[in-house]
């Protein structure tokens, strides 16, 4: 508890006090009602105090106005105990609301506590702590174990292993060593570790990410601004409902003045929309936060009311669903040749081009590649390459390479590059070279389809045979194949047309080159955002890591915090309209009122408050 | 020129979307938002007047909410 907190905690129980006292004093009316002012000024006296400021500076229809006139009122009709109670009631809901705001929000600055105090520098062979933003760029920082690295960089002395659970939600370290590019906001575990700063601190993942969580409360959900607006008429209308109320009954119901100016209080009372300014925007900002502890960064509280609708998702091929490296996964051999013969000479043939095929190759063969072994190279434009090994003419390349050399060849079938080898004329055999599909690629696809994903297209520029090994292979519903980078943008504008209104599409891409689709689609999503700039700029969502299960996640914590904001909406609204209502056929007391009124505000704080629970937990 | 400023003593949230809409129809303020949970303001305005209308903004806060502070 605050300072402030305790102060008011203490006039609750010294009013408290004093008011069963005065409902047990024998006394005329009017020493009763010189005795119920005491404990009434004790608990009240700030509220009379901000309403009287508040009228003089134009702001009427505010809640310490309302509680003014409310229990002024009660003491005019003489209900005196009521007026006391009301107000100590008040105060109490509101001292609960404070004390649950202030929770929330220690636990989600926690949530969020990734940001580094400090830098350490070597300074004259001492080792001085300084603050983050006085560290240039190329300036060599000190981590040592146990602190966070405050700043990105590359590791230039020193091996450690880092927690990076604070930025991706995994749980695994990663190793680091000298070279090795590390990212802020990781916790170095165990050696001390010497880092040349690679970007300023402002400019630094960790940086980024705070900000961009920060910032997400500047794109509020439809319904954040739903409540904002809702918010706006809501007071003024019940206000104005209660002055009318109050002259209209005594006609209508043929009530006395006193009953109807006292629904009428009662309406007052129940006028704050406070229950829903709050715990709506606390939900989604929960859900974001939440979302960010999971390695899932979310620009804003639109986005994340978008992903609960999500219907259809659209991804990119290499680099989302395949691990975006090729490697050589299978080796067939012919006319008695060995595996390592095989890879040898295909690698020595391809030694001189940059294509990624030939890189598979040369990490297959994994040696130092003796050039002088090599003449005679000649690149055969949309066949392959020729290369004299050893003095043995060899050939490298595509099936139509056999043919027009006429080899005779076995035509070998599989998903993938496949590169034929001829050693002098001769058949030797094939290499199939693969972008691996990512593990648990499959499951990922399936929870997708589970949560209620109607349709999943992939987008590559492969070929037909091999999209749709990877699309049948995952339970991919439909595919575009053969297409050009700039091709992607129309792919995903057709996809666009073809859907509802209500279904929302989102792309999930690595991040890199295909920024244009991911600002067309409805969410863009970018995976592996972790050390890319690029891929945090363009996006909407950022998956900080590269795993496709991560997506189910976002899904899910966004649902929940839909159900949230909607369970706080309809509770809330329905408890005030509810409580309206019996007020105006004096069914319900001012006590009921200040219930519907904080009590309300409190419950849907504690509902919100579940989402970051939830989290914290885990 | 986008600056965040953090906030102190804010308490209704009401109170914090009432000071946003304020705020933002000062002059020279492109956008401004409240985030009543992190209690931090940030202020998209033209750079050489921001320290005029943070005074405006600290009027309109001071007005709303009497202890509200915006931190510097």
């Amino acid at each position: 508890m605050t300072k402030k907190q305790k102060k008011m905690r203490l006039r609750i129980i010294l009013s408290l006090i004093l008011y069963i006292i005065c409902l047990f004093i024998p006394a005329d009316n009017f020493i009763k009602l010189f005795l119920f002012l005491i404990p009434y000024f004790i608990i009240g006296f700030d509220v009379l105090q901000k309403a009287i400021r508040n009228i003089k500076n134009g702001q009427i229809f505010d809640e310490n106005f309302l509680m003014t006139i409310a229990t002024i009122g009660a003491f005019i009709i003489g209900e005196y105990n009521e007026g006391v109670a009301v107000m100590l009631f008040y105060q109490v809901g509101e001292l609960f609301q404070s004390y649950a705001v202030g929770k929330s929000r220690e636990s989600i600055a926690s949530l969020m506590d990734i940001r580094p105090d400090f830098a350490n520098i070597e300074h004259d062979g001492e080792i001085i702590q300084v603050d983050p933003d006085e560290v240039e760029v190329g300036q060599i920082i000190i981590v040592q174990a146990g602190e966070k690295i405050p700043i990105d960089g590359i590791v230039i002395e020193g091996s450690s292993s880092l927690d990076t659970a604070a930025l991706t939600g995994e749980s695994v370290p990663r190793d680091v060593y000298n070279g090795s590019e590390v990212i802020s906001g990781c916790i170095n575990l165990s050696g001390m570790l010497k880092i040349r700063t690679t970007k300023e601190f402002g400019e630094s993942t960790v940086s980024k990410i705070l900000d961009l969580v920060e910032n997400s409360s500047t794109k509020k959900a439809k319904t954040e601004n739903f409540v904002t607006r809702f918010a706006r008429y809501y007071t003024p209308t019940v206000v104005i409902l209660a002055a009318v109320l109050a002259i209209s009954l005594p006609f209508i119901l043929k009530i006395s003045f006193a009953d109807s100016f006292y629904r009428a209080l009662t309406f007052l009372v129940i006028s704050c929309p406070c229950a829903l300014v709050i715990s709506i925007p606390l939900s989604f900002f929960g859900g974001i936060g939440g979302a960010s502890k999971e390695g899932i960064l979310v620009k804003g509280g639109n986005y994340l009311e978008a992903l609960s609708k999500l219907k259809i998702i659209v991804f990119d091929k290499t680099g989302t669903l395949t691990k975006g490296t090729f490697e050589v996964s299978e080796i067939v051999t012919a006319n008695n040749i060995s595996n390592d013969e095989l890879i040898e000479f295909a690698a020595l043939a391809e030694s001189y081009s940059k294509h990624p095929i030939s890189s598979a190759l040369r990490n297959a063969y994994n040696k130092k590649i003796d050039y002088l072994r090599i003449s005679d190279t000649k690149e055969l434009a949309g066949l392959g390459i020729s290369a004299v090994i050893d003095g043995k003419t060899v050939l490298v390349g595509n099936e139509r390479l056999m043919k027009h050399e006429n080899i005779a060849y076995t035509s070998h079938d599989s998903y993938g590059t496949i590169v034929y080898v001829a050693i002098e004329g001769i058949y030797v055999g094939c290499i199939i070279i693969t972008d691996e599909i990512k593990p648990n690629a499959q499951n990922a696809i399936k929870n997708l389809y589970n949560l209620g994903i109607t349709k999943t297209v992939m987008l590559t520029g492969d070929n037909q045979k091999a999209a749709s090994y990877v699309a049948n292979t995952l339970g991919i519903s439909d595919m575009k194949f053969e297409l050009l980078p700039a091709d992607k943008v129309s792919a995903v504008e057709q996809i666009l047309e073809q859907k509802n209104n209500d279904e929302v599409l989102a792309f999930v891409g690595d991040g890199i080159n295909d920024a244009p689709v991911l600002s067309r689609a409805d969410i863009g999503i970018a995976m592996g955002g972790l050390g890319s700039d690029a891929a945090i700029e363009a996006a909407d969502i950022v998956l900080m890591d590269d795993k496709l299960e991560k997506l189910s996640d976002a899904i899910k914590i966004a649902r929940k915090t839909m159900l949230i904001a909607k369970e706080n909406i309809i509770f809330a609204l329905g408890c005030k309209f509810l409580v309206l209502i019996l007020g105006a056929f004096g069914y319900a007391n001012m006590w009921a009122a200040v219930f519907a009124d904080v009590g309300v505000a409190i419950i849907a704080i504690l509902n919100s408050s579940r989402m970051i629970a939830r989290i914290s937990r885990k | 020129m986008k600056k965040v400023f953090k906030m102190q003593d804010l308490e209704c949230a009401h109170c914090a979307g009432k000071m946003e809409d304020a705020i933002n129809k000062l002059d020279g303020v492109e956008k401004a938002t409240i985030n009543f949970m992190a209690m931090k303001l940030t202020i998209d305005a033209d750079g050489e007047r921001m320290d005029s209308i943070l005074d405006e903004a600290q009027k309109i806060c001071s007005k709303i909410e009497k202890d509200c502070v915006i931190i510097r």
